[in-house]
């Protein structure tokens, strides 16, 4: 990423300071401690931590995640991709019928697609039967829902650059020079 | 029964057995060793690299190259060298693509140096410039670059060692094992002192693209008037992640490159094919995947920096490669001790500094090629293992 020239140099490396957090943050998924981040920028704790709470505060960050494999559970947990074309209506586009929808606890994320349809929405659900029966019920019906299509996730491979079943290992010799 | 001592070469006899074997081989023995002692990138070539040497596999490319290797691939490191350094080489005749650094290094050593002809070689350094001098009958120079002194060469201290049979100068910058850099002053610096002499230099870049300060690499090439004595080492090991493809390259005057070409003609014939259709596609689509390598060795950097310093050791701060150096005089201990105690005791890999050259006594060499984790056990290790045992 780059970051604008036409900027001050004060604000160019604040904003610097910033996307490097970000960047961290990201890779880590949010675990890693504030002081760490900070050994890593060489800078200190504090200046880490305002930041991350500005971050937070503007809504740059909106949340953590933990990443968890749960075919490696107990639990069953059944998530489909769910393809919706809908009416916009007149004014107020696609958003007011997308808050209805991202309103529904089991609606994962939601995102406005270019292309042959207008909404993703990913569910999960316990059973193929409550996240299908959640379609019919709840999005299907809708007054600007002309048609959906549902998908279900047999296997993940990848989430949030994370492969599940990733077998690289460190083959490196001890020492080299 | 042959008596092997009496027929083989003298020279290979004598060379160095890299004398701290038996340290490297009980560390690899030991199954729950952490090390920060190795000298490659922890990531794996990224994936559009590998995919590239296989798409070439697919399609039969398995034959010999050009002994110079593949045109393409020479057109694409020339594009990549001005793209990213500014320096102008002639695809066709001022390249020649190698079987790592490594080999290069050789092919120019073994190209200028006459037997009795001495070669200046600031230390600490990598390995293998020494016995790579005495095997083309030349006489090592070491030079002792000095913690105080970022570990750069000083101009004062190599018109110290100029002799009328100095025939070569290396300049392994950015180091290993010190991560020690020469800036452009710098560099100016050591080429005044070499103007009008005959003095070739040997400039191992292979760390290049791993520079941590806001001025960037510069190939000694570039120092004006050090074209026509340089050659350029460099190489896809380190900056695109590729130490086992071994593929390095040389730049230089045509006249020197047509004469290593030689040597790697009847010695090697060619680089291997598989890797040099990989590199291809390093130099012109990884610009952004060696960018993110090296933003995350600057990361560990910092960090591993900071944790030694907080131990209490002495750390020089380096602005290149992945190492770093910190000394270990307070201890007590040489190097090599200190280094097979803390394996001892704490099951922690590192490699003393005396390894490489006699300047590296008092100090160790620790890669940051690992990941945070790694470096975070092995640092809380070693402090326990230096609290233990620093005088009091």
């Amino acid at each position: 990423m780059t970051i604008c020239a036409r900027l001050s140099k004060k604000r160019r490396k604040v904003l610097i300071f910033m996307d490097e957090i970000l960047k961290i943050l990201d890779k880590e998924k949010g675990n890693i401690s504030r002081a760490k981040i900070a050994q890593m920028l060489g800078t200190d704790k504090q200046e880490v931590a305002d930041a991350i709470e500005k971050l937070e505060k503007d809504n740059v960050i909106v949340g953590y995640k933990t990443i968890v494999n749960w075919d490696k559970t107990d639990r069953e947990v059944v998530t489909a991709l769910i393809e919706l074309r809908i009416t916009p209506q007149r004014g107020e586009g696609f958003d007011k019928v997308a808050e209805r929808i991202y309103k529904y606890p089991q609606v994962k994320s939601l995102y406005l697609m270019s292309g042959a349809y207008d909404l993703a929405v990913t569910i999960e659900g316990k059973t193929m039967k409550e996240v299908a029966l959640f379609v019919a019920q709840k999005l299907a019906p809708m007054d600007s829902v002309i048609s959906t299509a549902t998908h279900f996730v047999l296997k993940k491979y990848k989430e949030e650059g994370i492969v599940f079943e990733d077998d690289e290992k460190d083959t490196r010799q001890v020492i080299t020079l | 029964m042959i008596d092997y001592g009496k027929i083989v070469s003298p020279v290979v006899s004598a060379l160095p057995p890299s004398g701290i074997r038996k340290f490297f081989d009980i560390a690899a023995e030991m199954k729950d060793a952490i090390s920060l002692g190795v000298g490659e990138p922890d990531f794996t070539t990224p994936w559009s690299i590998r995919e590239a040497g296989i798409y070439s596999l697919e399609k039969g490319q398995t034959h010999y190259t050009a002994n110079s290797g593949l045109i393409e691939l020479r057109e694409a490191i020339c594009d990549y060298n001005d793209r990213k350094f500014g320096v102008k080489y002639d695809a066709k005749t001022e390249v020649l693509v190698t079987v790592g650094g490594s080999e290069a290094i050789d092919l120019m050593i073994r190209t200028v140096v006459n037997p009795g002809d001495e070669v200046l070689i600031p230390e600490p350094c990598f390995v293998c410039y020494k016995p790579l001098t005495i095997m083309a009958g030349g006489v090592p120079v070491p030079i002792e670059t000095k913690e105080e002194d970022d570990f750069r060469l000083l101009p004062s201290q190599l018109k110290e060692k100029i002799t009328d049979k100095t025939k070569l100068l290396i300049l392994p910058y950015p180091n290993n094992p010190t991560g020690g850099v020469m800036s452009k002053a710098d560099m100016e610096a050591i080429a005044e002192v070499l103007r009008g002499t005959d003095i070739m230099v040997l400039s191992d870049e292979i760390y290049g693209e791993l520079r941590y300060s806001e001025e960037g690499h510069v190939p000694f090439s570039k120092i004006d008037g050090m074209r026509e004595r340089t050659v350029v080492v460099n190489g896809f090991s380190k900056a695109f992640a590729m130490t086992g493809w071994r593929l390095g390259y040389a730049l230089g005057p045509a006249e020197l490159i047509s004469l290593m070409r030689k040597i790697h003609q009847y010695g090697i014939m060619s680089a291997p094919t598989t890797a040099q259709y990989a590199a291809i596609e390093a130099l012109k689509s990884c610009d952004d995947d060696v960018e993110e390598m090296r933003q995350e060795y600057n990361y560990r950097r910092r960090y591993i920096v900071d944790g030694f310093r907080a131990m209490g050791l002495s750390c020089f701060e380096p602005l290149g490669a992945f190492y770093v150096f910190p000394c270990i005089k307070s201890t007590g201990m040489t190097s090599e001790k200190f280094c097979e105690k803390l394996l001892e005791e704490e099951h922690v890999a590192v490699v003393p500094g005396s390894a490489f050259g006699e300047s590296g006594e008092g100090f160790i060499r620790c890669s940051y090629a690992y990941s945070i984790e790694n470096i975070q056990e092995a640092l809380k290790r070693i402090e326990k293992f230096v609290q233990r045992h620093t005088r009091k």
